[in-house]
């Protein structure tokens, strides 16, 4: 089985996991209640999707 | 090479991917909505559209069809008597997925799978009552104009009578000239000719004014000519 020769470097490590960003989350604005929520998923705070109410999608301040 | 199933693999072998999607089959005719991930909800969706399918046919080899899948007999009878004629307008398109964002713990994109039971919209609706006017106006059309053919025949018959009768009536004796449409004076022509009485009137006649005149005379001989007499010489 192949193995690594030499133990990585700290650098060489720091430097890959360096471009490990996070992206910011895409929000749209709900247009039932006007709060943040993303595109083609129900919102979380009214939980209303193209017009029609899904409870389950409803999120409280701390489950979210 | 048989094509691969289409999506996600769900459990731990054929046989326990086939229980899963049975059993989410059966929770969304029983329930009409059920919560899931997305992965197995986007597995269900063609299960439970070709089992609604079956049951719009709902004659009994597609109930036992349908009894292969879904093993209990009260969801199959709810999908076969209540489900299947909410969906009898619909051309497919049975169920909905709504993403309903991720679950705590694992991150999972969850969904709401649903039937849509409502009734079509009122534009889809509207949509399909135009194709069928358009196609009924298509068949009137042509029958109307077959009719109308028939009729035309009739009229132009009709007309061609009328006209004879009226060239008769109306047959310009010689050196006469008919009147303008509005009654006036043709060029050059000063005689009024009266067709009802036979008479001719001269410009300086008594009823001259008050004559209406279907002939018009260059002179008072032309009118004589004509067989016209001059009016008040008789009287």
């Amino acid at each position: 089985m192949a193995v690594p020769k030499r133990k990585m470097s700290r650098s060489n490590t720091r430097s890959r996991r360096a471009n490990w960003k996070a992206t910011p989350t895409t929000l749209t604005t709900c247009p039932q209640c006007g709060a943040a929520a993303q595109p083609h998923i129900a919102c979380p705070s009214c939980g209303t999707y193209k017009g029609r109410h899904y409870a389950v999608a409803e999120r409280t301040e701390h489950q979210a | 090479m048989p094509t691969p199933t289409k999506g996600p693999r769900v459990g731990g072998g054929p046989a326990h991917e086939r229980l899963i999607l049975a059993n989410l089959a059966t929770s969304l005719f029983e329930h009409d909505k059920i919560t899931t991930t997305e992965a197995k909800a986007k597995r269900l969706r063609p299960l439970a559209e070709r089992l609604i399918t079956f049951a719009k046919r709902g004659d009994l080899h597609a109930r036992r069809r349908v009894l292969t899948v879904v093993r209990d007999k009260g969801v199959v009878h709810r999908l076969f008597a209540e489900i299947a004629p909410d969906m009898a307008a619909r051309e497919g398109g049975y169920t909905r997925i709504t993403k309903i964002g991720a679950r705590k713990g694992d991150n999972a994109p969850m969904v709401v799978i649903e039937l849509v039971r409502e009734p079509l919209s009122a534009k889809k609706a509207t949509v399909k009552e135009a194709e069928a006017a358009t196609k009924r106006a298509a068949k009137q059309n042509e029958s109307k104009q077959a009719a109308a053919e028939t009729k035309a025949a009739e009229d132009a018959e009709k007309a061609e009578t009328t006209e004879a009768t009226e060239a008769a009536a109306v047959e310009l004796p010689e050196g006469a000239v008919a009147a303008n449409e509005d009654g006036s004076a043709p060029e050059g022509y000063t005689v009024k000719g009266n067709a009802d009485s036979g008479k001719y009137h001269e410009p300086d006649g008594q009823w001259y004014d008050q004559t209406i005149a279907e002939f018009w005379f260059k002179t008072a001989e032309d009118a004589e000519k004509a067989g016209f007499t001059k009016a008040g010489a008789g009287s």
